[in-house]
């Protein structure tokens, strides 16, 4: 079972774990991603997330339904914030159950390093002095 | 034909603005598209990277951009 959301409310990372619970599972393993306060030393103020909302949620359903092909998964819960976030927000919630732990954390970190490579989400950094798309130029 | 695109994240600034309409020739492939961008707009190139998706999809050069078609620019992505 998979449960794909993008919001612009603040992440409750017990719902995604509430939904990872399976009674087939032994390990939920949850990763979640936090809005830092610097980068490379600048002071951060914000962040401000946009998606391409529909492809968004179908580029993290993909990652989701490959996940369950590669590691015995019994659900996988991804959140993803847009707009406006504070320092400390988080920016993702992933849940991912499996039997074992092992796989837990294999499918987890696997997740979320494929939804920073595919996923049409974009984060620019507001600083007190200047702002930046992160990512965008070499 | 005029194709509508949306643009996101850097490359909206870039664009000035969210959706715009572009003249293209029929059979317009996604790699000659992005030239023709490049060409409007320089700033584009110097990006990391740009993929365009159509309709929902990421598109490989070679794919033909219909009329109706949903054309959007993909700038490096950052989400997480």
């Amino acid at each position: 079972m998979i449960d794909i959301q993008l919001s612009e409310q603040e992440l409750n990372a017990q719902v995604c774990i509430d939904f990872a619970l399976s009674g087939g599972a032994g390990a939920v393993d949850v990763f979640i991603g936090t809005v830092r306060d610097q980068t490379q030393g600048r002071k951060v103020v914000q962040l401000e997330y946009e998606a391409y909302e529909p492809m968004a949620i179908s580029e993290m359903r993909k990652i989701a339904e490959s996940a369950m092909h590669r590691w015995p998964v019994q659900r996988i819960a991804i959140h993803h914030r847009v707009g406006t976030l504070k320092i400390g927000d988080a920016a993702v919630v992933i849940a991912v159950s499996t039997p074992h732990r092992a796989e837990a954390f294999e499918a987890c970190k696997w997740i979320i390093d494929t939804i920073k490579q595919t996923v049409p989400i974009w984060k620019k950094e507001i600083f007190e002095d200047g702002e930046v798309w992160v990512a965008a130029h070499p | 034909m005029q194709v509508k695109i949306l643009a996101f994240g850097v490359a909206k600034d870039i664009v000035g603005s969210r959706q715009f309409d572009f003249a293209i020739s029929d059979h317009t492939t996604v790699e000659a598209l992005r030239k023709n961008l490049h060409t409007q707009y320089p700033a584009l190139e110097k990006l990391a990277s740009m993929a365009i998706a159509v309709n929902g999809e990421y598109a490989s050069d070679e794919v033909i951009i219909s009329s109706g078609d949903e054309v959007v620019l993909i700038p490096p992505v950052s989400g997480g």
